[in-house]
């Protein structure tokens, strides 16, 4: 063996040995990027490394393929990821197929301050046995203020009036939402919705609602094109989820106000990959980023609703901009008069059916 | 065929790309219709540029270029009715050569079974009549050459312009070429504007020679006249092998002069295109106008010192010192009873004064 | 002259040493081949594994279903005795053997994902199973009663025939799907109605929507490739870069600007209105449609276009355009005749380039293609990400690879695939 081969083998070693115990201290975190990320990034990850000094907190923004993504390492036994943040039913699909791992809420995660056990504090939104909720979220509507004159959109009706209201408006390019929206709007009560939906002349007469702006309509497929579109004026109205309303509304004084007429609630948090090398370091920082006073904390940057009963209380004002937090909430009482739980049941069991029904509707 | 009138004439043309640097710098010329005529000169010299402005594929920056009494300055190319054979030959590669062949008429709209008449003469002309249905990527270099030919002259162009064209054959290969296309152009009596940087394809082809050199026309001549008659040392030097001797002229006695080499000695040479006493002048001698042990009516004698010999069948090339300069070449014809001369050897050399001519000093 | 050569026979050539010339031929050329096959081995192996293995794995994938047999492996052998062309569901039996697989599937975690297979059939599936799962192990016999009683779908026939029907180690469910065809409730093959098919209508918008990309690709660079090909190489060489400006910006980059560019209060429509082309009203909608996709679409791929044209027309001299100019023909005569038949290899290379990359595009029709400007390729990316329905995507994505062969060799047969110039 020559010096140089030498060389290279020793140098190849060492580096290996140097990726090896940095990834022993590191986590990668997988989330939805932006200022999502930016606010766990804040109200966890930093205050977690500087309690932890050997941790490192890698974040990881491939969140709206997270599901595929696990799934493809799982199959090639090769899992680099540590925690992924997933809405309340990709968690479910990821638990059926067996690709988190399933936690004992009250063994794993704190306690709220009063001593409240984590599933009771949590109660009904751990919605799987993989699943520790984060976030409470809305998907709801925003319109430009400049467009609507003295007469503001005020509900869902006002979605598909195209007179009151001409011009486009945006919707997401997917089945899940638009399909109750439209049969709210046709007059079904809201504890009906998903009942109606279940036949097919329920999604007929969904479809049916939804024809008749389907020309005025701009699909959406990634969350930020709504608020884009909005201060753009391309859009009179669109639907999107809270937060970013609030960064365009609150943060870049965009003229845009949000319609909060039955808003769609549905959830998000972490899953615990399974095949994380890091397992224990990993629940140790689940137990830390979840507690009553970190939920709180979130709110400070982004305008989400803490999953904790006992971290209502706490939400304060914004970090920088020092307004109060509360009202932005979906939960808030004056914005939450008419809300619609994201039913996760039906949609494990319909989203492929009809989103493929969708999608044929859209193509014709 | 005689006729007063020039067929092609280039009035006072030149042209310049970029409006700095002229590359034709008044060119005049004259081509009898019937004539073969080459412009020859090293590359760069502008003997390529005239003859794309009288393809028509470059425009004359000054000057008229005139075609059987015509301007042709504002006709396009395709209504010139000129042949031309290009360096690359510049077949159709996706046609046949029959194809090729009845492009310039099937564009004339001849009807197709007098075209197929033509096309397959003018293949048995250059011995290609059984090529025809091969495309051009099946020849070898000399048959495309041949097509090339057939097909400048398929149309009953008048006038032949060719561009090299025998530049990518072999050495042989070329020779023969160059006694077909004369033939050709024998037999049918075509103008031919003919392009080459290479003397002896010039000498043997041509009626007359025109020498360019950087845009200029140095010399236009027959060949016979352009070796044995150099007007200027760049002809000179250009046509054949040449032994070229600086020095300054001592005296000038009607068509004669003296010039003295650098102090070595004085030669007399013919007084063709020289300054007066005083200025330095080129002399240009023939390598096989030297004689060996010359008799005392030679008036230039002086002594030379083999530096080197090469062997070349019909010659042997002496390299020798004479009058200090070094590149002296004698060509000793390989006779019965020619001198043996060894490397070292000092010998009598001699020239008479018509073979040496004084020329103009290049510097 | 060698001895050996006295004695050999006529018929067989030999070398110096008496070898045949065949065999020395053929031992000299082996350590040349040796050496030719030690040289493509590593790319050999580097496309076999990032290239061959993973299509014939999709191609796998697409018809794949060993997931049913394999969690209810109890179950699927017994129900093959069941008649699902009767009225009545299985008996006692298979609900025992269902009972015990279920029992396993839960404590294993295994359950959830043959619910999910079969969900692509007959929505239910999921929840049935799920929620079955949670509660199969303290059912007590008669188990049939005990699973209907936990879920009433368990009663129904039709999802007793559809899990027979997926049963099997393979199916053809998904190249059915992809096909716009399914099964009706008794499991014969029926095509969808109009309304709810879409694959076979994408398929040929893809296609159609390449095809249009190509053919304006190809207009557009035609004439810039040729004065790219006669421009000196200073000029050229700045051209070239604007060419191949779209290649160095980003996704981002580039979408942002069409749509700022392009969308109804974007730079081109408020020029246009204040010109007074257009009324403030009826402005042009040219993104998030099948315009949109287009345009940007044809930007991104422009290049793809231009460099092999260029570099075909760069290697036709000149002297073909003279040549044919000095034969007599016109401008045009010569450009068709001549020029238009040289470029050939540069237009098939460059077609066939764009027109491929073009329906596996999926990102840009994604951003700026609303509703009539997405291409299958969107729906190959969505179950792959969203729907993890892999098999459909693989599907998708096989019929796509035929599509491309088959056109493949119809350009063979029409051009000649050796007619082709990529460089």
């Amino acid at each position: 063996m020559n010096k140089f081969v030498k060389q290279t083998l020793l140098a190849t070693a060492v580096t290996a040995a140097m990726v090896s115990t940095a990834s022993a201290k590191e986590l990668v975190m997988v989330s939805w990027g932006g200022a999502y990320t930016a606010s766990q990034q804040k109200a966890y990850h930093e205050p977690y490394m500087a309690n932890n000094p050997g941790v490192t907190i890698i974040n990881d923004d491939s969140g709206s393929g997270a599901l595929a993504k696990l799934r493809a390492m799982k199959e090639a036994g090769n899992v680099t990821w540590d925690l992924i943040d997933m809405t309340g039913s990709a968690a479910m699909t990821a638990c059926e197929e067996g690709l988190a791992e399933e936690i004992d809420h009250d063994k794993v995660l704190a306690n709220a301050p009063d001593g409240t056990p984590a599933s009771v504090d949590f109660g009904d939104l751990i919605i799987s046995p993989c699943f520790v909720p984060q976030i409470v979220y809305s998907t709801t509507f925003g319109y430009r203020t400049d467009k609507v004159g003295s007469n503001p959109p005020t509900s869902i009706n006002d979605v598909f009036d195209l007179e009151k209201y001409p011009g486009k408006r945006s919707l997401e390019k997917r089945a899940v939402n638009n399909m109750e929206w439209a049969l709210l709007a046709d007059g079904v009560p809201s504890d009906k919705v998903y009942d109606v939906l279940a036949t097919d002349a329920g999604v007929k007469r969904a479809f049916a609602k939804l024809d008749t702006i389907k020309d005025s309509v701009v699909w959406w497929e990634k969350g930020a094109q709504t608020p884009q579109l909005l201060a753009d004026g391309e859009i009179v109205m669109g639907s999107t989820y809270n937060g970013r309303l609030f960064s365009l509304i609150v943060e870049e004084k965009q003229p845009v106000a949000m319609m909060w007429d039955w808003q769609v609630f549905d959830l998000d948090g972490w899953i615990v990959p399974k095949g994380t090398k890091n397992k224990a370091e990993v629940m140790k920082y689940l137990k830390f980023a979840t507690d009553t006073q970190r939920l709180a904390d979130q709110s400070k940057y982004i305008s989400y609703g803490p999953a904790r009963a006992s971290s209502a209380p706490l939400v304060g004002k914004h970090a920088t901009l020092g307004i109060d937090m509360a009202p932005h909430m979906p939960t808030a009482p004056a914005n939450s008069k008419n809300t619609l739980l994201y039913n996760i049941e039906f949609w494990a069991d319909n989203t492929d059916d009809l989103n493929e029904k969708f999608y044929a509707w859209l193509a014709n | 065929m005689s006729n007063d009138q020039p067929y092609v004439q280039f009035k006072n043309v030149q042209k310049s790309y970029d409006g700095v640097i002229l590359v034709v710098k008044g060119f005049n010329l004259d081509v009898a219709e019937g004539e073969f005529i080459t412009m020859l000169g090293p590359s760069g010299s502008g003997k390529t540029t005239c003859l794309m402005m009288l393809a028509g594929f470059e425009t004359a920056t000054h000057g008229d270029i005139i075609l059987d009494g015509q301007s042709i300055n504002d006709v396009a190319p395709h209504k010139r009715n000129i042949g031309m054979v290009f360096q690359n030959y510049a077949l159709f590669p996706h046609m046949t050569v029959a194809e090729n062949l009845m492009f310039p008429l099937e564009v004339r709209n001849m009807p197709k079974s007098d075209a197929q008449k033509k096309v397959q003469k003018a293949l048995d002309m250059v011995q290609m009549g059984s090529f025809g249905q091969r495309r051009p990527g099946q020849l070898s270099g000399g048959q495309q050459q041949r097509v090339a030919v057939a097909r400048a002259l398929v149309f009953d162009a008048k006038l032949v312009l060719m561009d090299e064209p025998l530049g990518a054959l072999d050495k042989q290969l070329r020779e023969q070429m160059q006694y077909e296309i004369k033939h050709i152009h024998d037999n049918l009596g075509v103008t031919v504007v003919y392009v080459t940087h290479d003397q002896s394809e010039a000498l043997t082809m041509s009626d007359r020679i025109a020498v360019f050199d950087d845009g200029v026309v140095k010399q236009l001549a027959s060949p016979s006249e352009l070796y044995e008659k150099p007007d200027n040392a760049f002809v000179a030097q250009f046509i054949g092998e040449n032994n070229t001797l600086r020095g300054k002229i001592t005296s000038i006695d009607g068509n004669d002069c003296r010039v003295d080499i650098d102090g070595h000695g004085e030669m007399i040479a013919q007084a063709i295109n020289i300054g007066g006493v005083g200025d330095m002048t080129t002399l240009s001698l023939r390598p096989e106008r030297v004689w060996l042990d010359p008799d005392d009516t030679f008036p230039n004698v002086f002594e030379g010192k083999v530096e080197e010999l090469i062997y070349l069948g019909d010659h042997i090339r002496t390299r020798m010192t004479v009058c200090g300069h070094d590149e002296f070449i004698v060509k000793i014809p390989n006779s019965t009873d020619h001198k043996d001369l060894q490397v070292g050897d000092t010998t009598k050399i001699g020239w008479k004064v018509e073979d040496c001519r004084a020329l103009d000093c290049t510097d | 002259m060698n001895s050996s050569v006295k004695h050999s026979n006529p018929s067989v050539m030999v070398t110096a040493d008496g070898v045949p010339l065949m065999v020395s031929l053929s031992r000299a050329k082996r350590k040349a081949k040796i050496r030719a096959l030690l040289l493509v081995t590593p790319l050999f192996l580097f496309i076999l594994v990032t290239f061959f293995i993973p299509i014939a794995s999709m191609l796998l994938r697409s018809v794949d279903n060993e997931v049913v047999e394999e969690t209810l492996s109890r179950t699927v052998p017994i129900l093959q005795g069941w008649d699902q062309t009767g009225d009545t569901i299985p008996d006692e039996t298979v609900f025992v053997a269902l009972h015990q697989d279920f029992v396993d599937g839960y404590r294993e975690k295994t359950i959830g994902s043959p619910g999910r297979r079969l969900n692509y059939e007959k929505p239910g599936f999921s929840s049935l199973f799920r929620k079955t799962a949670r509660k199969a192990e303290k059912f007590e016999p008669p188990y049939q009663a005990a699973f209907i009683k936990a879920d009433k779908k368990w009663g129904d026939i039709n999802y007793w025939r559809v899990l027979k029907r997926e049963s099997g180690p393979s199916t053809d469910s998904y190249y059915m799907t992809a096909l716009d065809y399914g099964y009706n409730d008794i499991g014969e093959r029926v095509a969808k109605a109009d309304d709810q098919s879409i694959y076979v209508d994408l398929f040929g918008r893809t296609f159609w929507i390449s095809f249009v990309i190509t053919s304006i690709c190809l207009v557009l660079a035609f004439p810039i490739s040729y004065l790219l090909s006669i421009l000196p190489a200073k000029s050229s060489n700045l051209l070239m870069i604007l060419v191949l400006l779209p290649f160095w910006t980003s996704l981002l980059v580039r979408t942002s600007a069409w749509i700022a560019l392009l969308q109804q209060q974007g730079v081109i429509n408020d020029m246009l209105v204040w010109a007074g082309f257009l009324g403030d009203d009826n402005r042009l909608a040219m993104i998030h449609n099948q315009a949109g996709t287009i345009i940007a679409m044809v930007h991104v791929l422009l290049p793809f276009m231009v460099l092999p044209l260029y570099s075909v027309m760069k290697t036709i001299p000149q002297s073909y355009m003279r040549a044919a100019r000095s034969l007599g023909a016109n401008p045009f005569t010569a450009f068709v005749r001549v020029y238009l038949p040289g470029t050939i290899p540069g237009i098939g290379a460059g077609s066939i380039l764009v027109f491929i990359i073009s329906i596996g595009y999926y990102i840009t029709p994604a951003l700026v293609g609303g509703q009539s400007g997405t291409l299958i390729s969107n729906f190959i990316a969505y179950h792959l990400q969203s729907s993890l329905n892999w098999g459909l995507a693989a599907a998708l994505g096989a019929i796509l690879l035929f599509a491309v062969f088959a056109l493949y060799i119809l350009y063979d047969k029409i051009v000649g695939i050796d007619n082709m110039k990529l460089g």
